[in-house]
């Protein structure tokens, strides 16, 4: 299994990463506001995360770390 | 568990101060992972243009200087020629690169200078809210051609790839985009060919990278992309416009 972390406090919730990623599994969390005021995105199934690592290629701020 | 992607080392850790989707972060990290590929870090020297992109000082991990607006291939030049061990990259826009210094960008190319450019083209200009640039499209609108650019008022676009290949004196010439997954993965390349460019000796690389501006297109930053694909990569084609070892090498 693969695992994606976020620095969550760093997102401007642009949702390219939710775009971006093949299996729909990221989504922009509206219930949240982070420290800079966006709403960020998030992991919403991690167990289907092949860790291709398009969300971290097309993430303008590098916040996202993938495992593998 | 491995790491199959993290922040490059040579990114520092600063905030970005770009506004939500903005790809100049995208290629930020490319420049940073080609630096890092190649283990240059230590003796790159980088130029911030004057832009949205002026603040880069802050958050390329070596050795920064700010230059006077569109002069970054002149002063990148000086530090190149007294200090020929350095790697030493520009990082502009098209208002910094191809308006106010496009003589030092055609002179520096042509002089075959051995330095890397890194050349952003958005279209518009960001940071000072939208105004038209050389680069914006026939049509486009802008705070400054509220109507769509005019080309018969305000003449055509400049493909700044094309001119500069007619040149005999540049190494490299490609432009690239950054609009999805498998071109981002395709500018990265291009960016480590020209850094690999400049430490063989070969001399003057540009990378035009076609990016976007959400913020002063007025879209979001996904419909931006989309743009990009859809209207600005017609008129500004992706390819290798000029590559001189290749072309000997093919002769």
């Amino acid at each position: 299994m693969a695992k994606v972390t976020f620095k969550t406090d760093l997102c401007k919730g642009c949702g390219l990463c939710v775009n971006a990623c093949p299996k729909g599994i990221l989504a922009i969390d509206a219930a949240q506001i982070n420290k800079k005021g966006y709403s960020p995105a998030v992991m919403t199934d991690q167990e289907k995360c092949i860790g291709c690592a398009f969300c971290a290629t097309m993430c303008p701020d590098c916040i996202i770390t993938v495992e593998k | 568990m491995a790491i199959v992607f993290e922040k490059p080392k040579a990114l520092t850790d600063a905030v970005l101060h770009y506004c939500p989707g903005c790809p100049h972060g995208i290629i930020h990290r490319l420049v940073a992972e080609a630096i890092d590929e190649l283990g240059i870090e230590g003796k790159t020297i980088g130029v911030a243009p004057v832009g949205c992109a002026v603040m880069a000082y802050d958050y390329f991990a070596c050795d920064m200087i700010e230059a006077a607006h569109g002069r970054a291939p002149a002063t990148a030049t000086g530090i190149k020629r007294c200090r020929p061990d350095n790697i030493v990259f520009t990082y502009q826009g098209d208002g910094d690169l191809a308006s106010i210094g496009m003589a030092e960008t055609v002179h520096a190319a042509a002089r075959n200078e051995n330095i890397t450019v890194i050349f952003v083209n958005n279209a518009i200009y960001g940071m000072t809210g939208g105004q038209m640039a050389p680069t914006s499209l026939p049509g486009q609108v802008t705070q400054t051609s509220p109507y769509g650019r005019d080309v018969k008022h305000c003449g055509w676009p400049i493909k700044v790839s094309e001119m500069l290949s007619t040149l005999e004196g540049p190494e490299y010439i490609a432009r690239v985009a950054v609009n999805n997954v498998k071109n981002v993965k395709n500018a990265k390349k291009a960016i480590k060919k020209a850094f690999q460019n400049q430490i063989e000796g070969k001399g003057f690389s540009l990378v035009e990278v076609v990016s976007a501006c959400p913020t002063n297109w007025g879209m979001t930053p996904q419909k931006a992309l989309e743009w990009v694909e859809s209207d600005m990569l017609p008129y500004y084609p992706i390819g290798v416009y000029k590559d001189r070892t290749a072309a000997k090498e093919a002769e």
